[in-house]
């Protein structure tokens, strides 16, 4: 675990820079993530658009969903994703939203 | 007073509708539980043995047997396909056009493949130069593929979790190292394994064995790779991030999703087809008289066999409690074994559950097959277990010390983390 300063506000992070406590977070942080995570800034609409709809499945199910899920539920297609978030859009929209690594599958 | 029987409606008679069935049956009365399955063909596949078909070393007639052959007497068993479930009227309707009403369900349709959902998957090239070995057709069109093919680039390729049986895919690897040693032709042959996983496998433990057996075979290791489309002409996988794979012969895993009838059925499923269900419990989400057993339901544990022979016990004992009207007792701790075929009369054993992963040491106990270790012994266990499953497994049968809780005892638990 790290602790880092975001927008002013220490957070806790694992070792894999995901929130612990995704109540820590706050929309100001986001950018910041974004620009760590190599996601193209400043954050768009669309941007916005994926990272609110991965706190709202995260605080409503548990676990942030994978890509297909949020290809299919989003309202965002697959191919946007990746050119959004390049190079992982679930992985790094959860990083950028302040939510654990979602989920795998075993 | 003679109390009405209740109704339990079972949707897919494979592995985890057969085996609660026949459990079911020999718990319960004719006169207290009515059973009925359905399904919608006649031919129950011991899909494990669909990884040696395309290497001759299964024969397709040998892994298939009629569904309806492998239940106990007093099992209604309806061949039909599913056309929904109505959750408010708790009733099934087939596509033969009846209606079963039911007190409890049970749906253990398990997943579909989808290779139509990649785009080009099924284009040019399909099942001429790209192929699956994770349904009959493509197993056995595969098997006279591979005896041709002499030299170049085998890519394998698994498109998206989750898939069934996610250790499959690297066994076809390792397999296919063992086939074209034996037939002299390896040395002109690369093959590449290609993952949208961060590594070979999902745990960390076993994703390190795997990755340095991967190598020790010469198999090269591609990660992260999401494919988007399959350009079967130009004979390449494109990924969504724009990497671009060019294979002579592909072997694609397609993405996986629940049974079609759940679309169709109102609150049914998630996103993808699967129930969503309680991971302790079983007992779907969606309605208290709902059970999911299996691939069909979204419990973060491998879509396999064994979960759904482990999930079996835990799963009869909680709807026996909740049709007697009873608080649901068993707890279902994720517990999955999988015997990972590596070529050359060897196997890999790994044991782990939803908390714990893959350790070493030896399964079920001190004395017993070896743990994320090859092994000639447990590939005469990978073999043995085909007969386990159509006459242990399948009839509901235990096994002295095989259990649905995840053993410890003959395990090396990782040393304690020593707080900095």
């Amino acid at each position: 675990m790290t602790v880092r300063t975001l927008a002013n506000t220490q957070v806790e992070l694992n070792e894999e820079g995901f929130f612990i406590d995704p109540n820590q977070w706050t929309r100001e942080m986001a950018t910041e993530l974004a620009i760590e995570s190599g996601v193209p800034t400043p954050l768009t609409d669309k941007h916005w658009q994926v990272l609110d709809f991965m706190r709202k499945e995260y605080f409503e199910k548990g676990t942030g969903p994978t890509v297909r899920k949020l290809g299919k539920s989003s309202g965002v297609t697959v191919k946007e994703l990746y050119l959004l978030f390049p190079k992982g859009p679930a992985k790094l929209a959860a990083r950028c939203a302040g939510i654990p690594k979602p989920r795998g599958c075993v | 007073m003679a109390v009405r029987p209740k109704k339990l409606m079972i949707l897919g008679a494979g592995t985890g509708g057969t085996l609660a069935a026949n459990r079911l049956r020999k718990t319960f009365d004719n006169d207290d539980l009515l059973i009925d399955i359905v399904d919608q063909d006649n031919q129950h596949i011991y899909q494990p043995g669909l990884l040696f078909v395309p290497f001759g070393l299964a024969d397709p007639e040998e892994i298939v047997r009629p569904r309806d052959r492998q239940l106990r007497s007093g099992i209604n068993y309806h061949q039909a396909g599913i056309s929904s479930v109505d959750i408010e009227a708790q009733e099934v309707l087939l596509d033969d056009g009846s209606s079963h009403p039911y007190d409890a369900l049970l749906i253990a349709t398990g997943s579909v493949l989808q290779p139509e959902e990649t785009e080009g998957l099924t284009g040019p090239g399909w099942m001429e130069t790209v192929f699956t070995f994770y349904d009959m057709a493509g197993a056995t069109a595969l098997a006279e593929k591979l005896e041709m093919f002499r030299r170049g680039h085998l890519v394998i390729n698994v498109v998206d979790m989750p898939i069934k049986c996610p250790v499959a895919p690297l066994e076809f690897a390792f397999l296919a190292d063992w086939y074209f040693t034996e037939r002299g032709v390896r040395d002109d042959i690369t093959i590449t394994y290609v993952t949208p996983l961060d590594g070979a496998f999902t745990n960390p433990a076993a994703s390190a064995t795997l990755a340095s057996l991967l190598d020790e075979k010469n198999i090269k290791l591609v990660t992260e790779f999401n494919t988007g489309e399959v350009d079967g002409e130009a004979r390449k996988l494109i990924g969504f991030d724009g990497r671009e794979i060019s294979y002579d012969l592909a072997v694609v895993i397609p993405l996986h999703g629940g049974a079609a009838y759940v679309n169709e059925s109102p609150g049914l499923g998630d996103e993808l087809g699967f129930i969503p269900t309680d991971n302790a419990t079983l007992q779907s989400t969606v309605a208290p008289n709902i059970f999911v057993l299996g691939d069909a339901a979204d419990v973060p544990a491998s879509k396999a066999g064994s979960v759904t022979h482990f999930e079996g016990e835990v799963l009869v004992e909680n709807l026996e409690a909740f049709l007697a009207g009873d608080e649901l007792p068993a707890k279902f701790d994720g517990h999955a074994n999988c015997f990972i075929e590596t070529g050359f009369s060897k196997a890999l054993l790994i044991d782990f559950n939803y908390e714990t992963e893959p350790l070493p040491g030896h399964y079920p106990g001190p004395v017993g097959l070896p743990l994320l270790k090859e092994s000639r012994l447990n590939h005469l266990g990978k073999l043995m277990f085909q007969w386990f499953y159509w006459h242990g497994l399948l009839p509901g049968r235990d096994i002295p010390g095989i259990g649905a809780a995840m053993p410890n005892a003959g395990k090396r638990q990782p040393a304690e983390k020593v707080e900095a």
